[in-house]
């Protein structure tokens, strides 16, 4: 365990490693390779270029870039302070802040809508002041952030523990205040965490389903995003649903690959 | 739990080992197995709306039927027609619609013709006390109703846009839900001011949303048809569930949920 962590050359697996990785690796590639084998290939333009698909990709990374921004409004903050500062019941705090990585979407939901829904805790205050979010793609956006948060939250509060306090500590005896320490030492040491953070924000985000569909409602170019197309699709059309699922499929893999590749270069 | 992931785990050390297309598309039709010798199964795969009147069917089957256990299986009869094309191992299909009932028919996966045996029309649900004060079909175009529907690419979204273009009344739907017990949750959470669901769903609601039955509806029936799977192991039991379903005391379950006669 000491000498894997000290050599970073060492890179020494038992050789038997490969045959479950490989299978693991399998697993989750032969998926895609059967999903890739029943794209019907002569339609697969019209199909993803059809006014329904542009609409509801659109939408889709509209609103992923606007819950990503609004996870990192609200999530550096958190992270911050459930990295830095220690408090009574953070343990739990924490517990429920990343809630709703395991949480069913649906669930999400569901407690979306009794908080922001017409009858919910804020949503009836917010009726009267003429805020409605039921049916909105603002409700889409509140569901994505609802369940992209932890994502970014999780990773930003990693980086920051093992980035230490030290360069925080000199740079505050030197003069620096809290917020210069932020914007100086603090952000630019964890800005590959924020930014792998920020990625899978995107990207749960982009994915974003049980949430959205139980929360928002699902209309065209409003609220149905690429996740509800495709399953609406399915019921009536398995061409149209196999080759939008390969178009997010693609957007998945280009915001991650781009962004991780982006990482090794600065890193 | 263990269990369970012992099973994932054996699968996938299987699914390593014997990456064959039959190792992959092995089903998992854990229910229907574990059944003792002398017990025969019966499976049904039957739409969502029938959740209620075909689980009263079943006791009723397998107390005229000792030694006989009926499996069931509840989902969107577009999802259920899809398993069964790919081999699941139903015996008796019992569909919302006739669409998807023909596509088995077409493919050959039919033991006989099938049978109508229910109908179902749309009713206007709100939630309680009615806060829109809608009362006709008309209403639901009115401005500022927010009136939540079925997508057309599914049943209860096709009967809509027939009821439309039949009365020449266009619905501006704020959602265009997937699935009828979407529309009915956003009635019962009061998100919606209305929506167009199955006369059945309604009732299935008890207190919590206000069916309003109109007159147009007539113009897209419903109709649900029932046949023996060609697969099906025990063609005699699957015969006597249909033949219970279309019978006197299939057609009362039915109309004490709502369903209306072929």
């Amino acid at each position: 365990m000491g000498s894997a962590r000290n050599g970073h050359a060492y890179s020494g697996i038992p050789r038997w490693l490969y045959v479950p990785a490989a299978v693991g690796a399998l697993f989750v590639l032969l998926p895609l390779a059967a999903m890739l084998a029943k794209v019907n290939w002569a339609q697969f333009i019209p199909l993803v270029t059809s006014a329904a698909s542009l609409d509801a990709l659109g939408l889709s990374l509209r609103t992923s870039a606007a819950s990503t921004a609004l996870c990192l409004v609200f999530g550096v903050p958190l992270a911050m302070v459930l990295a830095r500062r220690p408090f009574r019941g953070q343990r739990l705090f924490r517990a429920f802040v990343l809630l709703p990585l395991v949480l069913p979407p649906v669930v999400g939901g569901i407690a979306l809508l009794y908080t922001f829904g017409r009858q919910g805790l804020l949503g009836k205050g917010l009726e009267v002041a003429g805020l409605q979010i039921a049916f909105s793609t603002t409700a889409v956006v509140l569901a994505q952030t609802f369940v992209a948060l932890p994502f970014l939250v999780v990773s930003l509060e990693g980086a920051l523990r093992t980035a230490g306090k030290r360069y925080e500590a000199v740079a505050a005896t030197l003069g620096a205040s809290p917020a210069t320490v932020l914007r100086r030492v603090t952000l630019p040491l964890v800005l590959p965490g924020l930014a792998s953070g920020a990625v899978l924000s995107f990207a749960r985000s982009l994915g974003e389903f049980g949430a959205t569909l139980t929360f928002a409602g699902s209309l065209q170019g409003v609220t149905r995003t690429l996740p509800l197309e495709i399953y609406l699709q399915r019921e009536s059309d398995a061409d149209a649903a196999v080759a939008l699922s390969l178009l997010l499929v693609a957007v998945a893999v280009a915001v991650v690959g781009l962004s991780y590749r982006k990482q090794q270069v600065s890193a | 739990m263990r269990q369970a992931f012992g099973k994932a785990a054996a699968l996938l050390a299987a699914f390593g080992l014997a990456c064959s297309l039959a190792a992959c598309g092995s089903s998992g039709g854990g229910a229907t197995s574990g059944s003792g010798a002398t017990e025969e199964t019966l499976t049904v795969y039957a739409a969502a709306s029938l959740k209620k009147t075909f689980t009263g069917l079943a006791k009723a089957f397998e107390r005229s039927h000792p030694g006989t256990k009926v499996v069931l299986n509840f989902a969107g009869s577009s999802d259920l027609a899809t398993q069964i094309s790919q081999g699941a191992p139903a015996d008796v299909f019992a569909s919302a619609d006739t669409k998807n009932m023909d596509k088995l028919a077409d493919a050959g996966l039919l033991d006989g013709e099938p049978a109508d045996f229910a109908t179902n029309v749309l009713e206007i649900a709100v939630p309680p006390g009615n806060p829109a004060s809608i009362s006709a079909f008309a209403d639901l175009a009115k401005p500022g109703v927010k009136v939540v529907v079925c997508a057309p690419q599914v049943p209860c979204g096709a009967a809509t846009e027939k009821v439309e273009k039949g009365t020449g009344v266009g619905l501006k739907p704020v959602s265009e839900e997937s699935s009828v017990t979407d529309v009915l949750g956003k009635v019962i959470s009061g998100e919606a001011d209305a929506g167009l669901v199955y006369a059945t769903d309604v009732l299935s609601a008890g207190n919590k949303a206000k069916g309003i039955p109109f007159p147009e509806a007539a113009q897209a029936v419903n109709t649900y048809p029932i046949a023996t799977v060609g697969v099906a192991k025990n063609k005699e039991l699957a015969k006597a569930f249909v033949e219970l379903v279309t019978g006197a005391e299939g057609r009362e379950a039915l109309a004490d949920s709502g369903f209306g006669a072929p």
